[in-house]
């Protein structure tokens, strides 16, 4: 059995499996990609991300009740009031609750005032109106507070910097186990799906939370997962594949890994809608950033570090094992 | 080909039923109790109580079980979350709100042999268990100001000293020391002598005429300084507390220049844990003061045990202050050669010195530890445009918790004995650590998760995890059959060992956690599919089965180490830089990598050995 079959001068089967020509699109590949960045970065220059409570801070009101109420009936009474998004838990006891307004309550209310303690008064106020209509007995308003946007804008100091960090050691790893066009190749596809994941949050404005932050960051280790898959199969395949051409090689191994990347795609997806439907509004938008991380992941495992890889002119040379450094150094005097 | 030796067989085995011990804890649900304590340690909880709260809970019809009697505190169990409200208020009436502290809490329900081998479930984070966060502002002008008002004093003693006159000496906006003379030389004198004698001081001068002035100031270092360490005292101070006072696994720690974050996952009662934190206590020694003293110069205060107040009253002791409680360094429990209980105590060496001085030439007199605690509470009230502020407003309490004959003179360690029982020296030493806090602190942010969510979210989250679990084991199934079994074993095997080793660790599981978990289960398997992908493909190339099987697991090994490195290093750093949330999600994420790379590679070999081994194979089921 022949190692390769060959049509009109490509690689179309290699080793009994089809090679599909995946580079012929990479032009094409290559402007959809870069059109989508450049998308996604004008979508977060115009709209921005819609911060979440974690790095915006927001209101927190506790409210007292002569008659023990219904936390049920208390957020449908806030819900129709117009305080959307607010969350409800008893404090202390079954008649003390707290309210928690999401920022852009808290802002519309405060839009007037000066400091925040000022601010935060009648908005407590408002609050105890609408939970008094709609109980049978008297409702004291106990405390009002604000959550810090200092401590909102530290975490997200901290988040992009660990993201930095995180791309400049896989960097790091790739060029010491691959090659250092290997890293760049990784890089940018990880760089490529942290960005269209941003602006996608942007575009549809959805909370950008800790959790999204965490979802985000996963995206990073999964896309990684995934190119590195391809480049292994790639490095592997310089070495062991005669007569073929760079091109032809990431064609093979693109190929040959490709029931891989769908299959383990596909089971990860299948965890992240069960967590998107059954894990409650908590983690909806986490599953929802690694959902379109994951499809976006395996894309760029495919096309975004293969491109790259092509862009550089990867060769034979650069992948054959390196003569072992300091070899020659010890036989000198 | 493609067997394993039997060793092999049995560290797997091994390995398994650790995991499964390790991880069994979490099966069991911790049943919700009351906790009944004394409000100081004095009390005592006997079998008595426990009747007491046993019959208000049956006049209040609430099922309850189980009553323990512990060191320091009752536990009653209960059936039903939903009654533990219902039952504190219950218990708390009958046994009255000054004696006993009744909190809410959960009883853990591992069997004995399990907690025996330090076997624990996991620990549930602020978002499963619900909770409170608290970030504390620490006063840090207080501290200023009284280290101002300190050389304000001493600047006066030593100008007298120098005999250099002053008109008067002056602390302005709590920050400056202001000194005024009536002409140039006596000015003169008193700057040469200020800055001999207070080197840490800025000095300048302003004034005419008959006004001349000489303004002393602290440096912004020295300031930060001394706010740092107000900081880390009160860090120290308020860890002790929340430790001693019984809280589960608190954290406690800096944030920024002069804040403080407390977290206590777990605890229901957020009102009574504020009250614990915000309890904000002082200490100052004090001389007694002579009968014949003038009043000026002497103040009156109670006694802070009921009982002493009782046989006592109260006492009379000097304005002038000793020391401080910022300059106790510890306090701890110790017995005399006659087996009495005292309290040991240890001052830092500026305090041992001025404790000496106070105290060598006044042996035979009494000498007063009061007790102060400082308490902020928001104000409403109406300002000149008639909008609503709202205010910290201090109020202080100072009361007496000791008062000692002085046997000789004291230095940086002595020792307060004539304590009645072991019970009061413990109360005592405890007040006299959790006592120094070297500056007030308030309230500047609070989070707190109640138990209804965070069940609702522990709830969500099993869910999600069966689901997505029960998702890819059949998708597995489907698309490699008998291998797909054997990942499917091997998922299993990781879920259990990933537990384990959380719940060894001491990790604490959150709401992200979770997410993490359900995340390691979709690529787990990914592993797997590597691998038999790689068999298929050498199949399809020729290959007899057992080498394909061979190649198969030979030719991915490297593959899956690679990529699981790179994620593994994108956790660490995760868990290096994040907070809350995002440590708790990279934890799970890392600790799954590491079991799903032993599950994974050897557990599946292990049962496809088991299968196909040393056997004649046609055709791999795959």
């Amino acid at each position: 059995m022949s190692e390769t079959k060959v049509e009109s001068g490509k690689i179309t089967e290699y080793m009994g499996k089809r090679v599909y020509d995946f580079m012929r699109w990479r032009k094409l590949a290559a402007a959809i990609s870069i059109l989508l960045v450049l998308a996604s970065i004008g979508v977060l220059a115009a709209k921005g991300l819609k911060f979440g409570l974690d790095f915006t801070g927001g209101t927190q009101v506790e409210v007292g009740f002569e008659v023990t109420p219904f936390i049920n009936d208390v957020r449908t009474q806030l819900e129709d009031a117009g305080y959307k998004g607010a969350t409800v838990v008893n404090y202390g006891s079954d008649n003390e609750l707290m309210i928690k307004l999401p920022p852009e309550v808290t802002e519309e209310v405060t839009q007037i005032s000066a400091t925040n303690q000022e601010a935060t008064t009648p908005i407590g106020n408002k609050v105890v109106e609408v939970l008094h209509a709609g109980s049978d007995g008297n409702v004291t308003l106990r405390r009002v507070e604000m959550v810090g946007p200092q401590v909102g804008a530290e975490l997200r100091d901290d988040g992009g910097l660990g993201m930095l960090v995180a791309l400049a050691l896989v960097m790091l790893y790739v060029t010491l186990r691959f090659q250092y066009k290997f890293s760049i190749g990784a890089v940018t596809a990880l760089a490529h799906d942290v960005i269209i994941v941003l602006g996608f949050f942007a575009l549809l404005g959805l909370d950008f939370d800790l959790t999204v932050l965490a979802a985000v960051l996963a995206v990073i280790g999964y896309s990684l997962n995934d190119t590195i898959v391809v480049a292994d199969r790639i490095r592997e395949n310089f070495r062991k594949v005669r007569k073929a051409d760079p091109e032809e090689i990431i064609n093979i191994s693109i190929s040959q890994t490709l029931g891989r990347t769908f299959m383990t795609s596909f089971t990860t997806l299948l965890v992240l809608w069960a967590l998107q439907f059954f894990g409650g509004e908590l983690i909806h938008n986490f599953s929802l950033a690694l959902i379109v991380g994951v499809v976006v992941g395996t894309y760029s495992s495919i096309y975004v570090a293969a491109n790259v890889l092509m862009a550089l002119h990867i060769s034979k040379e650069d992948l054959m094992p390196a003569v072992k450094e300091g070899a020659e150094l010890e036989e000198m005097p | 080909m493609n067997r394993y030796p039997i060793w092999k067989y049995f560290l797997i085995l091994a390995v398994v039923a650790f995991g499964l011990i390790y991880a069994a804890p979490n099966l069991y649900k911790p049943d919700p109790a009351v906790q009944i304590s004394g409000q100081s340690s004095a009390m005592v909880m006997d079998e008595s109580v426990l009747t007491k709260a046993r019959k208000a809970l049956d006049d209040a019809g609430i099922q309850h079980f189980g009553g323990e009697v512990g060191d320091k505190a009752i536990l009653i169990r209960l059936d039903s979350i939903d009654q533990q409200l219902p039952a504190k208020r219950a218990i708390q009436e009958a046994l009255g709100h000054s004696d006993y502290v009744v909190a809410l809490n959960l009883a853990s329900t591992t069997p004995k042999w399990l907690s025996d081998i330090g076997a624990s479930p996991m620990k549930l984070g602020l978002d499963l268990a619900g909770g409170v966060h608290f970030l504390m502002e620490v006063d840090t002008n207080t501290i200023v100001k009284t280290n101002m008002e300190g050389y304000a004093q001493d600047v006066k003693t030593k100008l007298r000293a120098a005999k250099a006159r002053y008109r008067s000496v002056d602390l302005v906006d709590d920050r400056e020391i202001v000194a005024r003379f009536r002409n140039d030389e006596l000015r003169s004198l008193a700057l040469s002598t200020m800055r001999k004698e207070f080197p840490q001081l800025q000095l300048s001068e302003s004034g005419s005429g008959e006004n001349l002035e000489i303004r002393a100031t602290l440096s912004e270092q020295e300031i930060k300084q001394l706010e740092d360490y107000a900081v880390s005292q009160n860090l120290t101070t308020l860890r002790n507390r929340v430790n001693e006072l019984g809280v589960a696994e608190p954290i406690v720690q800096r944030q920024g220049r002069n804040r403080i974050v407390v977290e206590l996952p777990g605890v229901q009662d957020t009102a009574e844990a504020k009250r614990i934190i915000g309890k904000t206590a002082n200490l100052e020694y004090r001389m007694e003061a002579s009968p014949d003293e003038l009043v000026t110069n002497k103040e009156y205060f109670e006694y802070r045990g009921e009982r002493q107040q009782q046989m006592y009253g109260g006492a009379w002791l000097e304005r002038k202050i000793i020391i401080k409680g910022d300059s106790v360094t510890n306090a701890r429990v110790g017995y005399d050669e006659s087996g009495l209980p005292q309290v040991n105590i240890t001052l830092d060496s500026r305090g041992g010195e001025l404790m000496h001085r106070a105290t060598w030439k006044n042996v035979g007199r009494r000498m007063g530890t009061l007790f102060i605690e400082t308490r902020f509470t928001p104000q409403t009230k109406m300002d000149a445009e008639g909008n609503q502020v709202t205010e910290q407003v201090k109020t202080e309490d100072k009361k007496i918790i000791s008062l000692a004959t002085v046997q000789s003179a004291l230095g940086k360690q002595f020792r307060v004995t004539g304590l009645d029982s072991p019970a009061e020296a413990q109360e005592l030493a405890l007040l006299l650590r959790a006592g120094a806090l070297a500056a007030p602190m308030y309230f500047v942010e609070e989070r707190v998760i109640g138990p209804s969510l965070g069940a609702d979210n522990i709830k969500v989250g099993v869910q999600s995890v069966q689901i997505g679990l029960l998702a890819v084991i059949i998708c597995m199934l489907i698309s490699y059959r008998l291998f797909g079994l054997a990942a499917n074993l091997a998922l299993g095997v990781n879920l259990i060992l990933l537990v384990a080793v959380m719940s060894i660790l001491g990790a604490t599981l959150t709401l992200p956690g979770i997410a993490g978990i359900v995340l390691t289960v979709g690529m787990a398997v990914d592993a797997n599919v590597l691998i038999f992908s790689r068999i298929r493909e050498e199949l399809r190339n020729g290959m007899p089965p057992q080498s394909a099987i061979s190649a198969g697991f030979d030719n991915a090994y490297s593959t899956i180490v690679d990529a699981n490195i790179t994620t593994l290093i994108v956790a660490v750093i995760l868990y290096a830089i994040g907070s809350g949330p995002v440590q708790g999600f990279a934890v799970t994420l890392s600790i799954g990598i590491l079991t799903s790379m032993f599950s994974a590679i050897m557990g599946t070999r292990a049962i496809i050995n088991l299968f196909y081994g040393g056997r004649r194979v046609q055709k791999l089921w795959i």
